[in-house]
C-alpha cells in the first residue's frame, strides 16, 4: 500500500507542548513537510524567535538558530549572507515580529535578504500569559488591556501583510490560515512559494498564519477556530499580497 | 616589515580582516565610524571577499554578528559607548551560546550619549556587566595604535581558543589617532575555509558535516544538553582558567620604584611618558599597565614590596573612577591610593599626572 500521510521526517518522534487545540503545531508541522518534500532538511537552519515560537526548536530535527526577541530577521540574514547555500528560515510570532523586532522585521524585508519568514499571528503574547500584542483586536480583552483594546488608548491592530507590501524588495508575501483541510492546503502552498522564492534567489518572502491561543483567549479549541473565522480573518483578510 | 601610516580604527578594521574575519555588522556611531566605513570598502574586493551589513540599530547589529557567529564565520562588530550599551542583548547571547566573535568598544563620554570625544567611562560594562547574567569576557585594552592591531588580530584566536566572545576596549583617542603600524600578515584563504570546515562540527549550516540537529541556544553549549546552571558552572571554569593562563601586563621601570602610577590604554601611554620625566628628575617612580583588564593582573600588584612603596596613582579618564575600585580591591589598603582623573571628552594630561605623582610621592 502506498503510504499517502504520515509525520514530516523533520519533525521528531515526540508529543509537543504546544497548548491542546493550538495551531502552532499545524504551521510547524506545514513547514517540516514542505522542507522534505523539496528535500532541504538537511540544508535549512530555522532561525526561532521568543516566546511560544522558541519552543519550536525542541520538536524539529534540523539545524536551529535561538535569537534574541525580535532579531529573527537580523539574526537570519546575517546567516544567509554567511552561508548563501543554506536555506534560512524564520518562525516568529507577534510580538516577536510586529512590536520588538519591527525594525528587524521591516529592515530585513527592506534589504530583500534572501530569507523566508514564517509569522505565527495569535493577536496576543502566548508564552506570557496573554498581553495586548501589535494584532489585538479592536474590543478584545487581554491580561493588559482587561477593558478591552481601545483606540484611543491602544491604537489599531498591525497588519504586517500590508505593511511589509509597500515596500519595494520584498519578493512573496501571504496571508494564510491552519482553521479547516481546504485552508491547510493553501497554508502549505504558500509556505512551498515562499521557500521556492527563497530557492530561485528572489529575496524576501514571509507567510503569515492568523492563528489562535484557545489558552489565553479562555475558549475551547473549537470556539478558538470559530473566532478566527468571524473575528480574526475580516480584520486580517487572507491572499497572496505579493508574488513576482 | 613595512610600516604604513594609518588611523587607529581603520588599523583595527585591517587587522581584522588580515585575522580572517570575513563578516561585520555595524551602524555608525562617532568615534568608531572608520571601522564600518573601512570595512564597507574593503570586504568586497577580491582579496577578501567578505559579508559587510549595515545594521538598522546597534541592537540588529549585534543580532546579525550573532548570526554570523552561528555559521563559524570568523565575524566582528563595533561601537562605541551608548551604542555598545544596545548591544548588550546580543553580547549576552553571544556569551549564552559560546560563540567565538570579537566586539570592540571604541569608548566616548558617558552616561547616556555622554559625548563624542574620548574616554575611559566603560571600564565596569565592559569587566563586570556587558550584558544581563553576570557573563565576562576576555577584555583587551590597546594604548597605542600598533597594540590596536596586534590586539584585534590575536582576539580572532583567542575567541576560537575559547569558543567566546572577546572584547577590545580602546579609547576614542586611540581610535582616531594616526599612527605608523607594521600590520600581520594575511590569513590565508585556505586557512579561513578549513576553520570554517572544522566549525560546522557545531555551527548551524544546515546538517552539512555534523550531526543533526545542531542547536545554537543561548543557555547551552552549542546545544550539548546541560542545565542553564552546569552551563554557567562552565563558564565560571574557565573565567578562573583565564586568571592563570590569560592575565597580561606590562611592568616599566617599577623594579626599585617607590611609587607606582597604573593605568591603561591611552591613560597608560600619557603616563609612561610621565614617568620617564619622573625619573629624570630623580623619583623613583614606576608604571603598571593592565594590557588586558580582564582578568584583572592582580599578579602584578601583589608582587610589589609595599614596605618600601609610597603609595599607588591610578590615572584614568573615568569620574566616578572604575578601574582604580580594581587597584583598591587587590592592593587592600596595603599603601595609600590616588587617582588622577578627567572624564566626559576631556584628556588627561600629562603634566596633571606628574602633580598628583610627586604630591604622593613627598620628599624625595
Amino acid at each position: 500500500m502506498e503510504k499517502i500521510y504520515s509525520r514530516p521526517a523533520g519533525l521528531k518522534k515526540m508529543i509537543n507542548g504546544y497548548c491542546p487545540g493550538c495551531l502552532h503545531s499545524a504551521a510547524g508541522k506545514l513547514i517540516m513537510s514542505v522542507l522534505e518534500e523539496l528535500d532541504l532538511l538537511e540544508k535549512t537552519v530555522m532561525v526561532d524567535g521568543v516566546g511560544c515560537c522558541a519552543s519550536n526548536h525542541s520538536y524539529i530535527d534540523i539545524d536551529a538558530c535561538g535569537s534574541p526577541h525580535g532579531r529573527p530577521g537580523a539574526v537570519a540574514s546575517a546567516i544567509k549572507r554567511c552561508s548563501p547555500e543554506t536555506i534560512v528560515v524564520t518562525y516568529q510570532g507577534d510580538g516577536d515580529l510586529a512590536s520588538i523586532g519591527l525594525a528587524e522585521t521591516m529592515m530585513a524585508a527592506n534589504r530583500g535578504d534572501n530569507i523566508s519568514v514564517f509569522f505565527i499571528n495569535n493577536a496576543n503574547y502566548g508564552m506570557t500569559g496573554g498581553q495586548m500584542a501589535p494584532t489585538t483586536l479592536m474590543d478584545m480583552k487581554t491580561s493588559t488591556t482587561p477593558y478591552g483594546r481601545h483606540a484611543d488608548e491602544h491604537g489599531y491592530p498591525m497588519h504586517m501583510c500590508e505593511v511589509l507590501n509597500t515596500l519595494t524588495a520584498p519578493s512573496y508575501i501571504a496571508r494564510v490560515t491552519c482553521i479547516d483541510a481546504p485552508n491547510m492546503r493553501k497554508a502549505r502552498a504558500a509556505v512551498k512559494q515562499a521557500i521556492q522564492h527563497q530557492l530561485d534567489g528572489k529575496g524576501f518572502s514571509m507567510v503569515e498564519f492568523v492563528s489562535n491561543c484557545p489558552t489565553n483567549w479562555g475558549v475551547s479549541p473549537l470556539e478558538s477556530l470559530k473566532f478566527i473565522k468571524e473575528k480574526m480573518l475580516p480584520e486580517f483578510p487572507l491572499g497572496e499580497f505579493r508574488n513576482r | 616589515m613595512e610600516k604604513v601610516f594609518m588611523k587607529g580604527c581603520e588599523a583595527i578594521a585591517e587587522a581584522a580582516i588580515r585575522a580572517g574575519c570575513r563578516f561585520f555588522a555595524g551602524y555608525p556611531i562617532t568615534p568608531q565610524n572608520e571601522i564600518p566605513e573601512y570595512f564597507s570598502r574593503r570586504m568586497p574586493q577580491p582579496d577578501v571577499r567578505g559579508v559587510y551589513l549595515q545594521g538598522e540599530s546597534e541592537t540588529a547589529s549585534a543580532a546579525m554578528l550573532f548570526g554570523a557567529g552561528a555559521t563559524g564565520t570568523r565575524s566582528m562588530t563595533s561601537s562605541s559607548s551608548c551604542g555598545i550599551s544596545l548591544m548588550s542583548e546580543a553580547i549576552g547571547w553571544m556569551a549564552g551560546s559560546c560563540l567565538p566573535v570579537v566586539i570592540c568598544n571604541v569608548v566616548r563620554g558617558g552616561p547616556g550619549i555622554g559625548s563624542i570625544q574620548p574616554a575611559q567611562q566603560d571600564y565596569f560594562q565592559a569587566t563586570k556587566a556587558s550584558g544581563n547574567g553576570g557573563f565576562r569576557m576576555l577584555v583587551l585594552a590597546p594604548s597605542t595604535v600598533q597594540e590596536a592591531v596586534d590586539m584585534t588580530y590575536r582576539a580572532f584566536d583567542l575567541a576560537q581558543k575559547y569558543m567566546y566572545p572577546v572584547y577590545i576596549l580602546c579609547d576614542g583617542f586611540t581610535g582616531a589617532m594616526m599612527e605608523p603600524v607594521v600590520l600581520p600578515e594575511m590569513m590565508s584563504d585556505e586557512a579561513i575555509a578549513a576553520e570554517k570546515k572544522k566549525n560546522e562540527s557545531w555551527a548551524v549550516t544546515g546538517r552539512k558535516g555534523a550531526a543533526k540537529g545542531k542547536r545554537i541556544h543561548c543557555g547551552t553549549r552549542h546545544g550539548i544538553p546541560s542545565t542553564l546552571e552546569e552551563k554557567n558552572i562552565a563558564d565560571w571554569k574557565m573565567y578562573e582558567q583565564w586568571k592563570i593562563d590569560e592575565v597580561e601586563y606590562e611592568c616599566y621601570k617599577t623594579e626599585d620604584a617607590e611609587l607606582i602610577i597604573t593605568a591603561y590604554g591611552v591613560s597608560a601611554r600619557i603616563s609612561r611618558s610621565a614617568v620617564d620625566i619622573l625619573r629624570n628628575e630623580g623619583y623613583k617612580v614606576g608604571l603598571i599597565r593592565p594590557i588586558k583588564v580582564h582578568p584583572f593582573p592582580e599578579i602584578a600588584y601583589e608582587q610589589l614590596d609595599y614596605d618600601k612603596l609610597r603609595g599607588i596613582l591610578c590615572a584614568e579618564m573615568s569620574i566616578p573612577p572604575q578601574f582604580a575600585y580594581d587597584v583598591e580591591a587587590v592592593v587592600r589598603k596595603r599603601t595609600p591610593i590616588a587617582t588622577c582623573l578627567r572624564s566626559g571628552g576631556e584628556i588627561i594630561e600629562r603634566s596633571a599626572i606628574i602633580d598628583a605623582a610627586k604630591r604622593l610621592y613627598g620628599d624625595k
